[in-house]
């Protein structure tokens, strides 16, 4: 009885004495960046005491780490009833799952039955619950992407940030070939990105071929971006080629920027050609889809449109990754990732493998950036800056290096969440950092972490990505 | 089928800056044998091998090995997966280089790239699935099942290289220089770390990989229950340099080598031999 | 002649800033390996804390020149320094031992952090800072058109960055701390197990790298006169590529390699353009790790097989 007193006590003391601590350190962070604000806004610069925003941010330091303090000594006991409730939860969907799926569809049903207008998102919801729970998760995915249109058909908005999300996962999903198979730090994706995205755009504009003619050749661009990149960089080991393929991401940049008469520098490319569907415009004209096809005029088809092509591209890079890895040459990048000696000391040409692997991640950037730029219609310098890059690598590492699903869920949860809170600007962008950090320590690994075997002799085991390795490339 | 050894060394000479780690360094492996190469720690073993292999580039010297068509190869310009690919010399390492995150059958599918990456018409006719790619990875999981049973690893395939225990990750890696069809394996300290059962289990899978496919063997062994039972030929070094060759007999007493063993002068053997009572 | 003398003058009071910088990666990266990506942002916090003490001192009456640069130094040396601290423990310290990209994706969250939160704090608009330290000396005049000419802060960048330099060099090599240090670079678990405190030793160095980059933030404060919110990332991107041509982990080699940046996108914007500098920089910085894989004055790394 007392025993339990005195650990009460202590608990509770120590919890004090770091939020004590949290809270001078962070009156010492923040009382001349928040206590005080430089302000010109009257002649020469001057400044404005902030006083009540200093101790309510120290405050908040103070209660905040107390709070966690208290739940950090008090960690066991709540972990374990953490882990019994998520464990009955589980142990009731599986138990349940059919049910669930019943209870859905009657849900559905009856709102159909209510309210017919709101059927799209009826059969969203029945069409992925049902998927999900014969299928699996993946494939709920699949079958919530493609029905996406038809559901919010009336709301562009989430159109263009669903388009925006899928531009990403494709994104992940190329640099994943490059991070999480091959192992090799990039750090300038975003350059092939830009690559892709201008000569799509210059090309178009020069010549006024198609958007399927030129798709491809902005990825083959690319390709020949990475190739040339990787053949002189691809020797150098680990952080070496991180900061080269950094600095190329910025040389490119930069050359957008200054190279005038082809990119127009920082005023960027506009009236950029838009995508028709294979030939037919999407405009209000005779020639147009809408007439072709005996619909009312819709800006939203074009939308709906780009919907199905970035998630074509998008599902074409899964298709292709997953395939190669379980050809030779992505068996060899892997091989490559856990140890790059044993893969030299069986006769495999370590160089050739890896600028396999950066031409086919930037060709599938350069699609991206084609696909970009043929969405907004222009394109700058802007779009292209390290940031971007980092925010790529952000999605294929919180996603679990290599794997698909993965970096699909990441892109999704992050570029949503950014997109989303837009209106918060700085502020979500701290927040957003802070959440990298967090989730990071999190799950180091990201958020998938096991590794498919890529061929099997009896059953196909799931690999613990203990013993995965990063790559030192 | 020629009489040239498989292995030829000619004064190899390996300098790291001011140390001089092989010393003009001269043997010949003959075919079909098993040679193994064997001397106190630090005494350029495991150089030697890293010279063969293409790690290292030699400071001077030649390396040549003679396939049985008579085809040869210098192998002292060649870089390392050249020496490999085109020469089919195979090794494994003395702290074991597996891929970890692997299965063991992936391990053994890794080594056999060469001939998949053709089959797959260097992967446009592998992303499509067409049938000669197909044909030719399904002879590649046979060619590895085969390895997998002579290495009692059949059970573990579909686990992670890295899970395996350690006399089990040795002998993978042995399995996996073999998928790739070598006709020279060079073993860096096989059995380094295994218990009794374990190095008798690996004396009988050397044998019986020198017995049923032919390939030669260069082994460096610590171990001389290995050595003396199974190799035909044994050449010792010391200090970079060779100071005997010959029958695992003849090695066996000659003072020579027992003097350098002990790190002593050679007339100071016996002395040493007196005072541990040997 | 004379000008190419000055563009040295210039460019050698540039690299000096850009080496206080990489020495702050060189270190977290000898001793932990890893690429701390916040360091450039943790260089723009010392500039902003450098600016508001300045203002503040000056509310306060300290207008003798040499006196408020003393203090300025010595609180935004104290105050960023509590910065470096604070990223580590929050973002570095629980990913320890941890998987090599973790931290990498962790520095990239702090630096985004870092500079939304100045951003939020102190605006997005450009402050400027009317020169403080004026004058100018000449260096050399043999009568042509053009003088060579050495400012006041251009002596000031380059005195107080050598002796940092030699400061810093003493306490890696002569204080029980630097060879903590030095044990942690050659072998964390090592050293840990012979009982040096790990955990103190890299905040220490997390603390010390800070320090250096404030210093470099006041410098450029005090140089440029204007700073952003947005300094740190460029600043930080050309630092760290000081630190890797200079051979990343070696303390000369941060500094030699800061200077040769600086000096490069001097020439470069003296002699060619002003917009292509940073091509310049980082094009020979491809180049260099291309003949010499681990930087000018790195360890060659030996290929264990």
């Amino acid at each position: 009885m007392s025993a339990e007193k005195t650990g009460k006590s202590s608990v509770l003391s120590h919890a004090l004495k770091d939020a004590l601590i949290a809270g001078i350190v962070a009156f010492g962070l923040f009382i001349l960046l928040l206590g005080f604000l430089t302000d010109d806004s009257r002649g020469p610069l001057q400044l404005r005491q902030r006083p009540v925003l200093l101790a309510s941010i120290v405050g908040m330091v103070f209660v905040g780490r107390f709070l966690i303090s208290l739940l950090y000594y008090n960690a066991p006991a709540l972990r374990h009833w953490l882990g019994k409730l998520w464990f009955a939860i589980c142990a009731f969907a599986a138990r349940y799952k059919w049910q669930l799926v019943a209870l859905m569809f009657a849900v559905a049903a009856s709102r159909i039955y209510y309210a017919p207008q709101s059927w799209p998102l009826a059969l969203i919801i029945v069409a992925t619950t049902f998927i999900g729970v014969r299928f699996g998760f993946s494939a709920a995915l699949l079958v919530f992407a493609v029905l996406f249109p038809v559901t919010f058909y009336s709301n562009p908005y989430y159109l263009g940030i669903a388009i925006i999300i899928l531009t990403y996962v494709m994104l992940g999903w190329g640099l994943n070939i490059v991070v999480g198979l091959a192992g090799l730090l990039d750090l300038g994706y975003v350059a092939f990105y830009a690559v892709g995205a201008y000569s799509y755009a210059i090309i178009a504009q020069a010549y006024g071929w198609s958007f399927w003619v030129c798709l491809p050749l902005a990825g083959l661009f690319a390709a020949f971006f990475g190739v040339l990149l990787g053949f002189p960089v691809l020797r150098l080991r680990g952080d070496y080629l991180a900061i080269v393929t950094l600095a190329f991401g910025e040389i490119v940049r930069i050359v957008l920027l200054n190279w005038i008469s082809l990119t127009n520098g920082p005023n960027g490319i506009g009236s950029i050609p838009r995508a028709t569907f294979f030939g037919i415009p999407f405009n209000p004209t005779e020639a147009g889809f809408a007439a072709t096809f005996g619909l009312e005029f819709d800006p939203t088809h074009r939308t709906v449109f780009l919907f199905y092509v970035i998630l074509a591209l998008a599902l074409i890079t899964n298709w292709v990754t997953i395939r190669l890895r379980k050809l030779p040459v992505g068996r060899a990048w892997e091989a490559l990732r856990e140890d790059e000696i044993a893969v030299r000391s069986l006769g495999i040409n370590p160089t050739n493998t890896k600028l396999t692997a950066f031409a086919i991640g930037a060709m599938f950037g350069g699609f991206a950036g084609a696909f970009f730029a043929t969405r907004q219609g222009f394109i700058s310098p802007d779009s292209f800056t390290f940031p971007e890059s980092a925010l790529i690598l952000a999605i294929v590492v919180l996603g679990g290096m290599g794997s698909q699903i993965g970096v699909a869920v990441a892109a999704t949860v992050m570029t949503a969440s950014f997109e989303l809170f837009r209106e918060f600007e700085q502020f979500r962008l701290v927040i957003f950092g802070f959440a990298m950090v967090g989730i990071m320590v999190w799950r180091p690994r990201g958020l998938v972490s096991t590794r498919e075997p890529t061929a099997y002799l009896k059953e196909r085991k799931k690999i613990s990505v203990e013993h995965v390795a990063e790559g030192r490339g | 089928m020629t009489n040239a050894p498989i292995l030829s060394l000619d004064q190899l000479t390996m300098r790291f800056g001011g140390l001089l780690a092989v010393d003009s360094l001269s043997f010949n492996a003959k075919r079909g044998d098993i040679t193994a190469l064997i001397g106190p720690n630090g005494a350029g073993k495991t150089t030697v091998f890293n010279c063969i292999t293409g790690f290292y580039e030699p400071t001077s010297g030649g390396i040549r090995v003679t396939h049985d068509d008579g085809d040869s190869f210098a192998l002292e310009k060649l870089p390392d997966f050249k020496i490999a690919r085109n020469v089919h010399v195979a090794r494994t390492f003395q702290n074991i280089r597996l891929f970890a995150g692997m299965t063991a059958l992936e391990n053994l599918l890794v080594a056999q790239h060469n001939m998949l990456m053709r089959a797959s018409g260097y992967t446009v006719f592998g992303l499509f699935g067409l049938p000669g790619y197909r044909n030719a990875e399904r002879e590649a999981i046979d060619l590895a099942r085969h390895w997998l049973e002579k290495t009692r690893l059949t059970e573990r395939a579909d686990d992670p290289a890295g899970s395996l225990p350690y006399g089990a990750q040795r002998r993978l890696e042995i399995a996996r220089a073999m998928c790739t069809k070598p006709v020279l394996l060079c073993l860096d300290e096989p059995a380094a770390g295994l218990n009794p059962r374990e190095s008798d289990e690996l004396n009988t899978l050397l044998r019986s990989i020198k017995n049923e496919t032919r390939t030669s063997i260069l082994l460096i062994e610590h171990d001389m229950n290995v050595v003396m039972e199974i190799s035909d030929h044994v050449v010792v070094l010391d200090h970079g340099k060779k100071i005997s060759e010959g029958t695992p007999d003849f090695i066996r007493n000659d003072q020579k080598v027992i003097a350098a063993y002990l790190g002593v002068e050679e007339d100071a053997v016996e002395a040493v031999e007196a005072e541990v009572g040997l | 002649m004379e000008y190419f003398l000055q563009q040295l003058i210039n460019g050698l009071a540039l690299g000096s800033i850009y080496g206080l910088v990489a020495i702050g990666y060189t270190m977290v990266y000898g001793i932990i390996g890893m690429i701390n990506f916040a360091h450039g942002d943790i260089f723009m916090v010392g500039a902003f804390v450098a600016l508001i003490a300045f203002l503040i001192l000056v509310a306060i009456g300290i207008t003798a020149i040499p006196l408020a640069l003393f203090l300025v130094l010595i609180i935004a040396m104290l105050l960023t320094s509590l910065y470096g601290w604070a990223v580590e423990r929050i973002a570095y310290r629980p990913l320890r031992g941890s998987f090599r990209l973790a931290p990498l994706i962790s520095a990239i969250g702090m630096s985004i952090v870092l500079q939304n939160y100045v951003q939020l704090a102190q605006g997005a608009r450009v402050k400027t800072l009317q020169p403080l330290i004026t004058g100018v000396h000449t260096v050399l005049d043999l009568g042509n058109r053009f003088v060579v000419q050495i400012s006041n802060i251009q002596i000031l960048i380059i005195l107080t960055t050598l002796a940092l330099m030699s400061g810093f060099s003493w306490i890696v090599s002569s204080t029980s701390l630097g060879r903590d240090m030095r044990a942690c670079e050659q072998d964390l678990k090592m050293a840990a197990l012979l009982g040096v405190d790990t955990n103190r030793t890299i905040a220490l160095t997390f603390l010390i790298g800070a320090a250096l980059a404030s210093v470099a933030g006041i410098m450029y404060l005090l140089y440029y006169g204007v700073i952003d919110f947005h300094i740190g990332f460029v600043a930080g991107v050309k630092a760290f590529t000081a630190a890797v041509l200079g051979g990343i982990g070696s303390l000369p080699g941060a500094m030699l390699g800061g200077l040769l940046i600086g000096l490069i996108e001097t020439y470069w914007s003296a002699y060619f353009s002003v917009q292509y500098k940073d091509v310049a920089a980082f094009s020979i910085l491809i180049v260099v790790l291309i003949f010499m894989p681990t930087g000018i004055l790195g360890r060659p790394e030996v290929e264990k097989v």
